[in-house]
């Protein structure tokens, strides 16, 4: 998680910033207050605001490059497909670049359903063939070799493809999504391709790293195993900065716990308001541990399920268990999701439900540990998986349950975001006890470094915050 | 740390000594190692006070600083060292042999060997890194401007070390080694990998002298003490024990900075020579005893490979110092930076790859991760690509007790020993449990390696009987796409070095950088 100290450019909100006195976190801030006394808020307009200002930057603005800091669920896909939509009505030529596959062949999708006489080009490498589902769309054409595709309007691929385009002329604009998780060298390597750019982006989540240490570049500007966004600000400190102030996703119950938690300086709002999105079950809970915490995160959006404090191996079978048995009760007890203003519950199926891990094994111990119930459907992954996608409900699984200790790995700020804001109407946490007292005896003590872009806030406060909420909608468990 | 690493320590604990945690030696060792065992002085950041340097264990070159603050001392330390290295790396840079010309390369020169330097720990290795850089921009005696000039040699030494502790950072690299890191790699303890950094203790734990346990002689190594207060087995340096500093070293540097005539300095000289000499030679023991430990090793297959790479960046560092190239910069460009993390994150993925290849206990590991899986093929059933030439696609049904953690579709890569490469295939269906809780049944498709005909070569697909090993990773994997170059930097990371977009660096540069 990157939270860039923000540069003197315009800011969205007009207001002024700064890092160096931030607000308190108010617990007792009513989740609607307004930034503006007396003037209710409305999301509709605070998110149009925003997007004109974006697409007014992008469009005629003087500055080389636009960032663009988009909360979870804020419209940045629909954001991207009408910035490119209008640059291309404005007859500019335009790449985009986004960072995997699924991501390209999602926003291909996009694009060319919300224009069908768009001409895409869809780039792709040899070994990596787009999606079938992409040839539905007439106006969109695919090619190995980009010299193929330079009539298009529009030409997406990775960025790991766009590497190896040499030797052409620049596009006049570029978009690059998922900014912030993308490494410095990667935009490096596609920096030559085009003039002016529009970075969207979503500051809190995971970070890019590194397998291989690059302690040596820290605190240098161009330090590659860096952000892009860090690189691109640090050499152009001047360049405009927006940041969409609304998250259509996360309902009431969870937006101010994630703003305030990963966003603090950056704070956005829901937007939907209290009682818009609920959740209910056709059958009644059978008063069991597993029933009470679905029945609290149903009322309240939250659940946790404390298992009893134990020093476990990464795939603990108990929790693991006990992630399998919620998500099968959620789907035995006729889980049915509101979202106002339409009056009729859909049904919740496995489709809608997401389980999260931190890790790969304990993504795979999850997932036969569905087989076995019979739950089939179900979307089990890892955080760095699960970014950019959204669910009904998630069951997560604790990153620091039944750990002997916290690294920084499970103490990144970005994994609990990710983990905690992927879900429409409720989120559940398995944990095991007594993950406060192992936050207290592990600060954080990675070292300073000079030049290094200060994190905010770090992964032990935001952990302690997200635990803290948590506590209140506890429902304490024996396997 | 893998669960298979996390087994061996537990098994240590039980057994009371180290178990191996490689069955191969995954590193080249040179015949004629140059060993340096560096000490610093205490309270006076990188100060070197003496060093055992040299390629024969019997008879090492004792350098010492005998007042650690003289800088006219310090330098003259450096000029030593600088001859035993300089003379050493001498000797490897005439000894070529002919590379023959490839397609994306002309017939070059290459050194037929390398000098191989081997440090005790990670700390002695990062104080070569800043010798390497403290050094190498100093002015000599040859510049007649020089307001602190320096003997000759030294800054080409800071050269040739910034080489090597730079060469150390990318995986599976052998020119720069620390010996704890050679060992960790190959036993596991039963103690912390903080304690592991301690060279006597962890000799202790891989070979217990006799009547000792791993445990008892790795305390013995880690606090026992003479009756006079000095430890057995003083630390493996760079830094000193603090009651060796105190009680005995600081006695002496007072007697030297005392003396006002030359035999009294000789005399005192000589009795630092001594003490410095003392702490160092049981360093300098264990560092061969661990090299003898290592040597006793199978080398893996690749590690021959790998130790050529070494030839080829030892020969281009050779190459740049005799075409009169300036010293390395003190920063890498945004560029040389990309570059360098490009090739070491190659460098890790072909590492863990060739050592998976190599040991059957990596292998286990990555087996244990799910990114490999070994099995017994059960049935093969003959399919043909579709298209103009059909070509072979054996389906293979493997029954496994592993269980690889990928999708239908993904690709897999078939482990043949003394295969030149690996064998493609693709993951046809998900694995599925044969038994509930036995072992699982997977579908694999071949899709190369068996010739360019319509039947396969003999040979290429296994039987049913035969035991299959197959890897969800690359076995050699490339380097990415080419990044530009330095003049056309984008203006993303500040355009090309030199120019105005580049901020201020964090740590500016004062007079004092050049002393």
């Amino acid at each position: 998680m990157t939270q860039p100290v923000r540069g003197p450019g315009t800011d969205t909100d007009g207001g002024p910033y700064d890092p160096r006195e931030p607000q308190p976190p108010q617990a007792s801030d009513p989740p609607h207050a307004s930034p503006v006394p007396h003037e209710p808020f409305d999301p509709g307009r605070a998110a149009a605001e925003a997007t004109s200002a974006i697409l007014r930057s992008t469009l005629h603005g003087t500055a080389r490059g636009v960032v663009v800091d988009s909360p979870p669920g804020a419209g940045k896909s629909t954001l991207v497909v009408r910035a490119a939509r209008e640059l291309a009505a404005a007859g500019e030529s335009l790449m985009i670049v986004a960072q995997t596959n699924a991501q390209v062949d999602d926003l291909a999708d996009r694009l060319a359903t919300a224009d069908p006489e768009l001409p895409v080009g869809r780039l792709h490498g040899t070994d990596s063939p787009p999606d079938p589902a992409l040839d539905r769309h007439r106006s969109l054409a695919k090619s190995t070799s980009v010299a193929e595709l330079r009539d298009r309007a529009v030409v997406i691929a990775t960025a790991a493809k766009w590497a190896y385009v040499k030797d052409t002329e620049p596009w006049r604009h570029a978009i690059v999504d998922e900014a912030y998780q993308m490494r410095s060298d990667a935009l490096l390597q596609v920096a030559g391709l085009f003039e002016r750019a529009l970075f969207v982006g979503d500051p809190g989540q995971l970070d890019p790293f590194s397998v291989v240490g690059a302690d040596q570049w820290a605190g240098l500007s161009w330090d590659p195993s860096a952000s892009a966004v860090v690189t691109l600000l640090a050499h152009n400190p001047g360049l405009p900065q927006h940041r969409l102030p609304v998250s259509w996703r996360l309902p009431a119950s969870a937006a101010p716990l994630v703003s305030r938690a990963f966003y603090p300086y950056t704070p956005f709002r829901s937007g939907t308001g209290p009682g818009d999105r609920r959740l209910g079950f056709g059958v009644r809970g059978d008063g069991g541990g597993l029933d009470r915490a679905l029945d609290e995160a149903a009322e309240s959006g939250w659940g946790l399920l404390e298992l009893p404090a134990r020093h476990t191996p990464r795939t603990d079978p108990e929790a693991v268990r006990a992630v399998a048995l919620l998500v099968r009760r959620l789907l035995d007890r006729g889980g049915l999701t509101y979202s106002a203003p339409d009056p009729d519950p859909a049904p919740l199926t496995a489709e809608r439900i997401a389980v999260g891990t931190a890790h790969r094994d304990q993504a795979a111990a999850v997932r036969a540990a569905l087989s076995t119930l019979g739950v089939a459907g179900v979307a089990v992954d890892t955080a760095n998986r699960l970014q950019g996608r959204e669910f009904d409900v998630t069951v997560v699984l604790h990153p620091l349950s039944g750990r002997p200790d916290a690294t920084a790995f499970h103490l990144e700020t970005g994994r609990l975001c990710v983990l905690t804001s992927r879900h429409r109407h409720a989120c559940l946490v398995v944990c095991r006890a007594g993950v406060a007292d192992l936050l207290d005896e592990h600060p954080s003590s990675e070292p300073v470094r000079l030049g290094v872009t200060v994190k905010f806030p770090d992964g032990w406060e935001a952990n302690h915050s997200v635990l803290a909420h948590l506590a209140e909608h506890r429902t304490v468990w024996r396997p | 740390m893998s669960v298979l690493h996390t087994l061996a320590r537990a098994e240590a604990v039980a057994a009371g000594r180290a178990v191996p945690a490689a069955t191969v030696r995954h590193t080249h060792l040179s015949d004629r190692p140059l060993v340096l065992v560096p000490l610093t002085t205490a309270g006076e950041a990188g100060a070197p006070l003496g060093a055992l340097v040299g390629t024969d264990r019997a008879a090492p070159e004792l350098l010492v600083v005998p007042q650690p603050l003289d800088r006219e001392l310090r330098f003259g330390f450096f000029a030593g060292l600088a001859g035993s290295l300089l003379s050493a790396l001498e000797e490897h840079c005439d000894d070529v042999e002919v590379e023959p010309a490839t397609r994306t390369r002309e017939e070059t020169e290459l050194c037929a060997d390398a000098l191989q330097i081997v440090v005790p720990n990670a700390a002695a290795l990062e104080y070569v890194r800043l010798v390497g850089r403290s050094t190498r921009f100093l002015r000599t005696a040859e510049d007649p401007d020089a307001p602190h000039p320096v003997p000759v040699p030294v800054p080409l030494l800071g050269r040739w070390l910034t080489h090597y502790a730079e060469r150390a950072r990318t995986p599976g690299s052998g020119l720069l080694l620390a010996l704890t890191d050679l060992l960790t790699r190959h036993w596991a303890t039963g103690q912390s990998a903080m304690e592991d950094q301690h060279l006597g203790a962890l000799l202790g734990w891989i070979d217990p002298p006799p009547g000792l346990d791993g445990p008892a002689a790795a305390a013995r190594a880690q606090t026992g003490r003479t009756p006079d207060g000095l430890l057995l087995s003083p630390p493996a340096g760079p830094a000193t024990d603090p009651v060796f500093d105190n009680r005995v070293l600081a006695p002496a540097l007072a007697r030297y900075d005392k003396a006002r005539t030359a035999p009294e300095r000789a005399a005192a000289e000589a009795g630092i020579r001594d003490l410095v000499g003392s702490q160092l030679r049981p360093t300098w023991d264990d560092m061969w005893r661990g090299l003898d430990l290592l040597r006793a090793l199978p080398e893996g297959a690749h590690v021959e490979e790998r130790w050529k790479r070494d030839r080829w960046s030892f020969t281009g560092h050779r190459d740049r110092v005799r075409a009169g190239e300036p010293p390395q910069p003190k920063r890498d460009d945004a560029i040389a930076a990309a570059q360098k993390l490009a090739g070491r994150e190659t460098a890790q993925a072909r590492l863990a790859a060739q050592e998976a290849l190599d040991d059957p206990l990596a292998m286990a590991a990555r087996r244990l991760s799910g990114e490999a899986f070994t099995g017994t093929v059960v049935e093969v059933e003959m399919t043909w690509s579709e298209g103009r030439r059909p070509m072979p696609r054996p389906i293979l049904t493997i029954t496994t007790q592993d269980l690889p953690q990928a999708e239908p579709g993904a690709k897999a890569y078939r482990a043949l020993p003394d295969a030149r490469s690996a064998q493609g295939a693709e993951l046809a269906g998900t694995p599925e449990p044969a038994v509930a809780g036995g072992p699982v049944r997977l579908r694999v498709k071949l899709t190369g390696g068996m010739g360019s005909g319509r039947t396969p070569r003999e040979g290429s697909v296994p039987a049913p009987g035969d035991t299959v090993t197959f890897t969800l990773f690359e076995h050699d994997p490339r380097s990415g796409p080419a990044l530009p170059e330095a003049e056309q930097t984008p203006w993303t990371h500040g355009g090309p070095p030199g120019s105005e977009g580049t901020p201020a660096a964090p740590d500016p540069v004062t007079a004092e950088d050049f002393l």
